[in-house]
């Protein structure tokens, strides 16, 4: 069967059951773009190509199966590097499909050419330039399988119009053949048995849980694994449902504003079983001050990880369901499972947790402000608990990470690694899309929202009705707190004012239910009414007190020892 | 002299496609790491190219780099080579100007190194020289008193040292010890 590369790229997202693509078409792309009048696949039409990027991030971390981006050459490609580097960053499987300039052109700086390869290739798990049409069905097969498997990531497939326009004999490869990339292996028993006997002699152990346990849909076994152990766990920004937060094992998130018991668990720990994480630098404060007595089991799939912040006692390559598995079979072979006497340990632990609990006051007297965290705590009570969160990046996605309760995997999206702002409108739509089943909030803060807030007008046109609550505090709220607490309150650049722009035509203007609070009372009547409605995007504009800081802080470059609890009336920091 | 620093040497066996040395290259350059030298060649398998890459030991984290490098999807096999269990050979090519009645002092001291001179000009002479990379270093300290002119190596080219025991007399060795 002759097609044209462009037939031939369609047909190739239809076998690997793309069901939708997020994107925007332009000159090199065209030609893919007539094929997909006939396809089976959704195709949504965003308003910035960044958008169709983080819609796909969005679409990939609640279903598990990769996002794809359709965008033209040149700036379209260029608007894709900052959604691309934050799937690499958070391991999220995505392909980027780019148009490219006609293979004769290449190099010749023609109108909208860019280096996509060159420019993407340190922010993708893989990217290929593309330049025979009869290469198509092989290289986006490769491209996902790539994507996929082992630690997932982004793949960015850039396509010459010439590739596209070509003819080419359609056939579909039944098998992958890379001779440079052959992921997991099975993790080596020994290992595991050597990690069983460190567990079994474990007093003080921690369970240390990354966004690499719900890469490996290993949730079910995880808990498998921590209810036989009865070992606490701690899961990281990228690991936020991973373990129910409703679980009394469950210690909730680490790291600079994790919850003080998290924090001062790992810090006192004899043993981290770290599953899927990576020592990221906001999770351990002060490298050589983190967790130093603490001998460690790091599970993960990427090798480069094991080893490159903290050397680990039992390193293990393996997928973390496969491993924590065969990790359970390996515990109950010792000793039928038995466990050494924790019940101090865990005395500890609840008391750092009565202590020291997350902390804030709503007041509801004349001239009292609105409380982010009150606003969080009661859209998470009026809402079902497999809602989908999805956050910006700041103030408001510390919040919510601490304030939400994640009993179920895959309820949780944000940019961890990368830290992209505006990030939530579009990933919301994307997650929206890819589980419609499911209730979609965002939180955003009112900076994030002004960069990507145009893709409500996607979401608008496409029907997508996703729910936005802003936490408008009239600042870049982060770098605020910041500026007060270590800059002398002296405020450079981060005012942006409540009013401007007016959230609530704006969100009218973009075809969207806009609703304004201002006062507590207003809060709970407004996300009811905003639940209500279910045939278009809606925006709450919360005006919240700006002054209020998100605590616990371990400031940048601090030993965790060193955690600011936080302004908690009548207590006192207990090293 | 500045003291020689300690050099380890990656073979890198890789694709041969377009762009796969910008992606190793890349790579070094993204993860802060320093290239010492760089050799470039297809194999005798013409689907494959080989690197041959040596960075300073002290400075760089090998481990690390070995693992990152071996996440490029193009990269099929890396051998880590310690000088003192690899064969490690490279070329250099020297002009070397040489005053009235000097060119008989450099042609000696080209001999005891077993160079050869491959270009005369009236006033300087090219020098080749093939062989381990610290001759090549002690060569071109002393050319250097000659005033050279231009300088050129390749980098060095790697492999690793053969088994000298044939294996049945090994396992022999093996069962003893």
């Amino acid at each position: 069967m002759k097609l044209t590369g462009a037939q031939a790229l369609i047909k190739s997202l239809e076998m690997e059951a793309v069901e939708v693509m997020f994107g925007l078409p332009g000159g090199c792309i065209l030609p893919a773009y007539d094929p997909i009048i006939d396809s089976s696949i959704r195709h949504i039409l965003v308003r910035h190509e960044q958008g169709a990027g983080h819609m796909a991030e969005g679409y990939a971390h609640v279903t598990g199966r990769p996002g794809v981006a359709i965008v033209t050459s040149g700036p379209a490609a260029t608007n894709l590097v900052t959604p691309l580097c934050d799937a690499y960053m958070d391991s999220v499987p995505m392909i980027a499909i780019t148009g490219q300039v006609g293979t004769k052109s290449i190099g010749t700086d023609a109108f909208q050419e860019c280096d996509t390869v060159g420019i993407t290739r340190s922010v993708t798990k893989h990217n290929e330039l593309i330049m025979s049409p009869q290469d198509i069905p092989r290289i986006v097969r490769e491209a996902f399988h790539i994507a996929t498997t082992g630690r997932p990531g982004p793949v960015l497939l850039d396509l010459p119009k010439d590739v596209l326009q070509g003819t080419m004999e359609w056939e579909w490869p039944e098998t992958v053949d890379l001779v440079g990339y052959r992921p997991t292996a099975a993790a080596d028993p020994q290992r595991i048995r050597e990690a069983a006997q460190l567990i079994a002699q474990a007093r003080r152990p921690v369970f240390y849980v990354g966004g690499g346990v719900l890469k490996a849909r290993a949730s079910e076994a995880l808990k498998q694994l921590v209810e036989m152990t009865g070992i606490p766990v701690v899961t990281t920004l990228m690991a936020r449902g991973a373990f129910p937060d409703r679980h009394e094992l469950c210690l909730g998130m680490p790291g600079m504003h994790g919850n003080y018991t998290a924090v001062t668990a790992m810090q006192k720990a004899d043993l981290l079983i770290a599953l899927g994480s990576r020592f990221d630098d906001r999770v351990t404060g002060r490298v050589d001050a983190f967790a130093p007595g603490a001998k460690i089991i790091h599970v993960d799939i990427d090798p480069a990880e094991l080893g490159k912040v903290r050397r680990p006692d039992v390193s293990i390559v393996g997928d973390c369901r496969q491993v924590i598995e065969e990790m359970v079979k390996a515990v109950r072979a010792l000793d039928d499972g038995a466990q050494p006497d924790r019940t101090e340990w865990m005395a500890q632990v609840r008391r750092w947790q009565e202590e020291f609990p997350l902390h804030y006051e709503q007041g509801y007297e004349e001239g009292d402000r609105l409380k982010p965290q009150y606003v969080l705590e009661t859209l998470r009570d009026s809402t079902p608990d497999d809602t989908i969160l999805v956050s910006g990046v700041g103030q408001h996605q510390m919040w919510s990470s601490q304030y939400w309760k994640f009993d179920h995997p895959y309820t949780w999206v944000n940019s961890g690694g990368l830290g992209t702002m505006g990030f939530s409108v579009p990933a919301a739509i994307g997650a929206k899309v890819g589980r419609p089943d499911k209730m979609v909030w965002a939180i955003d803060g009112d900076g994030c929202f002004q960069m990507t807030a145009q893709e409500l007008v996607t979401a608008s046109s496409e029907r997508i009705p996703v729910k936005i609550a802003i936490l408008n505090n009239a600042y870049l709220g982060m770098v605020r707190q910041w500026q007060e607490m270590f800059y002398e309150e002296r405020y450079s650049e981060v005012y942006l004012s409540p009013d401007l722009p007016d959230y609530v035509k704006w969100a009218e203007a973009m075809g969207c239910v806009g609703f304004k609070v201002e006062h507590p009372e207003d809060v709970q009547t407004t996300i009811d009414k905003a639940n209500e409605i279910d045939d278009r995007p809606v925006v709450i504009d919360f005006r919240t007190d700006s002054s209020e800081k998100v605590f616990p802080m371990v400031a940048a470059g601090q030993s965790n020892d060193d955690i600011i609890p936080g302004p908690t009336p009548g207590r006192k920091v207990v090293q | 002299m500045a003291p020689r620093p300690k050099l380890h040497t990656l073979v890198v066996l890789v694709e041969n496609k377009a762009g796969v040395l910008a992606r190793v290259s890349g790579l070094f350059a993204r993860r802060a790491f320093n290239i010492y030298s760089l050799a470039v060649a297809p194999t005798d398998d013409e689907r494959f190219s080989r690197i041959t890459i040596v960075v300073d030991a002290e400075e760089t984290p090998l481990e690390q780099v070995t693992k990152q490098l071996f996440k490029l999807i193009n990269v099929v096999k890396i051998d880590l080579l310690d000088p003192d269990d690899s064969v490690e050979r490279e070329l250099l090519l020297a002009s070397v100007h040489t005053e009235e009645g000097e060119r008989s002092e450099l042609i000696e001291l080209v001999n005891v190194f077993k160079g050869t001179i491959v270009d005369v000009g009236h006033d300087s002479v090219t020098v080749m020289l093939a062989g381990k990379p610290r001759n090549l270093d002690d060569f071109e300290e002393l050319v250097r008193a000659f005033g050279i002119v231009e300088l050129q190596r390749t980098g060095r080219v790697a492999l690793p040292q053969l088994d000298k025991q044939a294996p049945r007399l090994r396992s022999v060795v093996g069962k003893v010890s």
